[in-house]
């Protein structure tokens, strides 16, 4: 596919990422896959919340709205729920979605309102200089963990399927081609999808994890990286520290949160009316 | 009278007359999360708004609802939410989001007494200081206290009039006696109120969405209607992109301010009643100026030169009539649900005249008994 990058991004560049940084995949992602898409940028709409990988509304021309660190589920949905007719896509980082933005996010999969989030996952706090987040692996070190964590780690994939979403898959920067893939599927599927992507961060995270360049933590992930279906075929001790990529699950013919509220509002809208034109019958 | 006009008056509650006054002011979006003394406005708006095409939700917690409330008015609806003490520090943040982003939004605010969990079901005057200061940084904020259910309604409609006018958050902060009051409740159809939009773009006319413009409050349109542009909590430009750029910065911040404050006198709004003559002033707002009022009738029967003057706006505080109002008195008492958050502004614009602050924190309201007896003691 030829680049899209000058329909799609706008002309406020240099960004504010590192080098080796992976958000620049993801968004070049991204644009490939609005294009995928067939979308008007008119109708498209991108929530972000607050840290590194959520400045991309900055730079990408669209509706974009730069939210609070957490936030940016809850403003989508006033907008989504008011607007159905957009199509919504929300970019948060790891600590953004996992930690201060958890309630939302579960939330958001309960209510299966169709909105496409996507999670960029460096595992550490970029911005504010590598402490550890809710998706940071046990034992490896940040600047607040410089020991080694001791806090566990959420599963994206299974705090989504407890939490009720209809579609979750996780991608990541290395496979970028097959990430723009999943984006499209994600935005096709109808109701709240959920689309992880393992992501890098060698300043605040791969530099205290042994995997100081850019090409270690490269390296890392495509050393580490095995597909849904390979992994059924795996025991639990060979899966161990892997990631598992792909489309991890859909569930169709969930009802989708404005498509009932609408239909609600439609059937409450015309008893009403007919209640008003009956009179005191 | 006639059986129509019987039928239009009806005993409303304050809560009621809140959800009435935003339905009348043209809100589309709700967002709330249940807390006690505001559920009522959910409760009416939930029942309320299918019938008429708009759109409820109820979210997950008091952030949430005002993100979506925002979120909603970006894509161009007028949206609220309502909420309580508790909810309200929640909330503080997304004030400034809403601030600093001019995005318009109205936020009911039915004070209880605090701090934290506080008295839920009582009424206080508490959280007056923290609609002016509670969000970090500095901005300015529009807040009205309305005092009776009527005035409750008109006052709702007041409050998004002035969000889409001057693209910011309102605050209407009513209390708990006012949110719970049942009372007569009929529009007065001679004078329909003016319903206001917020400023778009005349047609041909080039947008520029965080323009540096002379009157303050630059056009808006709604995210999703064909001009694509951003919207940022950081500090921006004219064009909404962020900026560190100290002039730009410093002309940006100052206008968020400048917009509210230069016209004060268009937004504030103070009552005043027999304060021509007046030798000592009674200075309220909200349940307690209901009391204080009636103190003041009865001190003007027996004879005595006192005034009542009301704040119906809260903030922006105007300095300048209130200084003039209290000069020359012999004393200003104001009576309050706090221990005196308000008095401190009068206390900050009356120079020479005693201030002297009338507190309640107990959840009792303050009787009319109470207040004649301490304007006597400096009559």
């Amino acid at each position: 596919m030829r680049p899209v990058y000058e329909k799609y991004f706008r002309d406020n560049i240099p960004h504010i990422w590192c080098a080796g940084c992976g958000n620049g995949i993801v968004m070049s992602a991204f644009a490939r896959a609005i294009e995928k898409l067939g979308y008007d940028q008119d109708d498209v709409m991108v929530v972000s919340g607050i840290g590194c990988s959520s400045r991309m509304t900055t730079y990408i021309d669209f509706n974009t709205l730069h939210t609070a660190h957490g936030r940016a589920l809850a403003f989508a949905t006033g907008a989504k729920l008011s607007e159905p007719r957009l199509k919504m896509f929300v970019i948060m980082g790891d600590g953004d979605a996992a930690a201060i933005g958890g309630n939302h996010f579960i939330h958001s999969c309960r209510r299966n309102i169709d909105i496409t989030a996507i999670i960029i996952n460096n595992a550490i706090y970029g911005m504010t200089g590598g402490q550890y987040s809710p998706l940071t692996p046990t034992g490896k070190k940040a600047t607040t963990a410089p020991y080694g964590n001791i806090d566990r780690a959420f599963d994206i994939v299974e705090l989504s399927r407890g939490a009720g979403a209809t579609y979750v898959a996780r991608g990541d920067i290395y496979h970028a081609a097959q990430l723009t893939n999943q984006i499209v599927d994600a935005a096709n599927h109808k109701g709240f999808s959920v689309l992880e992507v393992v992501s890098t961060c060698p300043i605040s995270y791969g530099r205290y994890n042994k995997m100081p360049k850019p090409t270690d933590m490269m390296q890392y992930i495509k050393d580490n990286t095995v597909s849904v279906q390979k992994a059924a075929t795996m025991t639990a001790d060979e899966l161990k520290d892997k990631i598992i990529i792909g489309e991890h699950f859909k569930i169709e013919n969930v009802p989708e949160y404005t498509e009932e509220h609408n239909k609600l509002v439609a059937e409450v809208k015309k008893d009403y009316l007919e209640k008003l034109k009956g009179g005191a019958k | 009278m006639t059986n129509n006009t019987i039928n239009k008056i009806r005993l409303v509650q304050g809560n009621e007359a809140c959800a009435l006054g935003a339905i009348k002011a043209g809100a589309t979006f709700y967002s709330g999360y249940p807390i006690t003394p505001s559920t009522e406005v959910a409760e009416h708006i939930a029942n309320k708004f299918p019938r008429i095409g708009r759109h409820f939700i109820q979210m997950e917690d008091e952030i949430a609802s005002i993100g979506a409330a925002i979120g909603a008015s970006t894509v161009g609806h007028k949206a609220f939410t309502a909420t309580s003490g508790p909810g309200f520090s929640l909330m503080q943040e997304l004030i400034g989001y809403a601030a600093i982003a001019e995005i318009p939004v109205v936020i009911i605010n039915v004070m209880r007494a605090g701090p934290s969990t506080g008295l839920p079901t009582m009424p206080a005057a508490g959280d007056v200081q923290q609609a002016r200061w509670g969000t970090h940084g500095d901005h300015s904020i529009i807040a009205i206290s309305p005092n009776s259910v009527m005035e409750t309604y008109y006052e709702t409609i007041n409050a998004f009039n002035l969000a889409e006018q001057y693209r910011t958050p309102v605050l209407l902060m009513m209390d708990e006696k006012v949110g719970h009051l049942r009372e007569r409740f009929e529009e007065d159809e001679a004078n329909e109120p003016v319903i206001m939009y917020r400023p778009a773009p005349k047609e041909g006319e080039k947008f520029v969405p965080y323009a540096n413009v002379e009157c303050g409050v630059p056009h808006i349109l709604p995210l999703g209607k064909g001009e694509r542009y951003h919207i940022t909590g950081l500090t921006h430009g004219e064009t909404g992109f962020y900026t560190a750029q100290p002039k730009a910065v410093s002309k940006f911040v100052g206008r968020l301010s400048d917009k509210i404050e230069l016209n004060v006198d268009k937004i504030a709004k103070i009552e005043e009643n027999y304060t021509d003559d007046a030798e000592v002033l009674v200075l309220s707002y909200g349940s307690s100026a209901r009391s204080a009022h009636e103190a003041v009738k009865t001190l003007r029967e027996q004879g005595h030169k006192v005034g009542m003057v009301r704040l119906i706006t809260l903030w922006p505080f105007h300095d300048a009539k209130i200084a003039a109002l209290c000069e020359g008195k012999k004393a200003v008492i104001v009576p309050e649900m706090n221990l005196g958050q308000m008095a401190r502004e009068v206390q900050r614009v009356a120079k020479g005249v005693p201030v002297l602050p009338m507190c309640r924190v107990d959840g009792d309201l303050m009787t009319p008994d109470e207040i004649i007896a301490k304007v006597k003691e400096v009559l």
